[in-house]
């Protein structure tokens, strides 16, 4: 079922404390910064959020790690220059972290997605990050049994939904946005424009609209 | 060729730009390559047009240019070290999935990485000191280091306090194994591999000036004209 919703407060409202919330974005670059804020002022909390990072600055994901709403991070590369707030956690023991390699964390996004029950990969063979893990030799390779990431909630950022749902992206802010959409079992996108069905080119379309249930326009 | 004790092709060590440009020449034309964070990103500079390189970038884009400035910067197209960025005709974008598809399925001719370690047999460590109260974090470095057909590292040879970075075995957390194929650092290019490592060039150095610095067995190839 797929709703139109007129702000971003009325479009958080159902998530729950505890919650495991996938957020799009790399980086700056969509990240779906509106949707994020009002989740903040939702006082939703205990929460699990996937993203590749873990906050830069003062804005966004950065702000939900310093209020202590979020439990654990499933990120690839929590440090940056600008991490301070989530540094700030982690060394205070306040943050659980999951790291996994980048690749690793898009498969396991793209296969609950995809209902794939776990796979083999080479990545991370040999390494601190596949300690405990199960490993085999496939194809003259040895590789690390991965499981996929599920969510109850993705919070992502698209340039256009039309009115069937369906999203386009714009350069490299599309990111993580089409693998969270198929992976969470409630998707909210926000898009800055939306257009009358068959506006949208159907062999251009991204996201196709059965993965979102929840848009929201954001000037 | 014959096999030659001395394969020293510089009076002096090289310098960032220079080992760039090395590196740049390397790479056979119609490549498609990622350059790592740091100084790999040096040899974009130094990538001609005829050798028509299609730079990949894992945030999700093929066909990558130069860094943007003033007016063309755009929060929506970035790099994988979040540095505005351009694009070239015949660029293409997708999701993180496919991106990383494009490494993890082999699809990609070289990667260039930089280095804290690399072992005689290409074990490469660079995502991790492995101090106690650091926050670690990885990234992309293990996709890459996995699933390109080459590994290239840049790197200088010593540390600040004159330790080699070519080692018997690293000491620092690993990030993949066997996975190097060359070693591009200011004193010479290495061939690593399971056979051990070989010794393509040296820079400011002989053979055996060299061998007094690393602590794994060298030896010669013949020089390959680049």
């Amino acid at each position: 079922m797929l709703n139109f919703i007129d702000t971003v407060g009325e479009a958080v409202a159902d998530i729950k404390d505890g919650s495991t919330v996938m957020i799009g974005g790399f980086g700056n670059a969509g990240q779906p910064f509106e949707l994020i804020d009002a989740l903040l002022d939702s006082g939703a909390t205990d929460l699990t959020v996937v993203n590749n990072n873990a906050g830069q600055g003062d804005q966004g994901l950065a702000l939900l790690i310093k209020e202590g709403r979020v439990r654990k991070m499933i990120c690839s590369f929590p440090r940056q220059s600008d991490s301070w707030h989530f540094d700030t956690k982690f060394k205070a023991g306040e943050i659980e972290l999951e790291l996994v390699p980048q690749g690793n964390l898009a498969e396991r996004i793209r296969a609950a997605g995809a209902g794939i029950g776990a796979f083999f990969t080479p990545t991370g063979y040999g390494t601190m990050l596949a300690e405990g893990k199960e490993t085999r030799l496939l194809d003259g390779k040895w590789q690390v049994f991965e499981t996929p990431i599920h969510a109850d909630v993705a919070l992502i950022k698209a340039l256009k939904a039309d009115r069937k749902g369906n999203l386009v992206y714009r350069k490299t802010a599309r990111n993580f946005g089409p693998i969270m959409a198929a992976a969470a079992k409630h998707t909210i996108a926000q898009v800055s424009e939306i257009v009358p069905i068959g506006a949208l080119d159907p062999e251009n379309v991204v996201t196709p609209g059965i993965y979102v249930n929840s848009i929201v326009k954001v000037a | 060729m014959s096999i030659q004790t001395n394969v020293q092709t510089s009076a002096t060590p090289l310098g960032r730009d220079e080992l760039a440009a090395l590196v740049a020449r390397d790479i056979a034309p119609g490549s498609f390559v990622n350059l790592g964070i740091g100084q790999p990103t040096l040899v974009s500079n130094y990538l001609s047009e005829e050798q028509n390189i299609t730079l990949h970038t894992e945030n999700g884009m093929l066909g990558m240019g130069p860094e943007a400035h003033g007016d063309e910067i755009d929060g929506d197209l970035i790099n994988a070290g979040k540095i505005p960025v351009t694009e070239l005709p015949g660029a293409s974008y997708f999701h993180h999935a496919d991106s990383f598809a494009i490494m993890r399925g082999g699809h990609l001719d070289i990667c260039v990485l930089g280095a804290f370690q690399v072992s005689a047999t290409g074990d490469l460590a660079n995502w991790h000191t492995g101090a106690p109260d650091a926050i670690p974090a990885v990234g992309g470095a293990m996709d890459l280091a996995t699933g390109a057909k080459d590994v290239f590292v840049m790197m200088t040879l010593l540390t600040r306090d004159g330790a080699s970075k070519l080692v018997e075995q690293c000491s620092y957390p690993l990030t993949g194994v066997g996975c190097v194929t060359r070693v591009y650092t200011d004193k010479a290019v290495f061939l690593t591999g399971p056979d051990g490592v070989s010794v393509r060039e040296t820079f400011g150095c002989t053979l055996e000036e060299l061998q007094a610095l690393v602590p794994v067995p060298l030896k010669a190839v013949a020089a390959v004209g680049v």
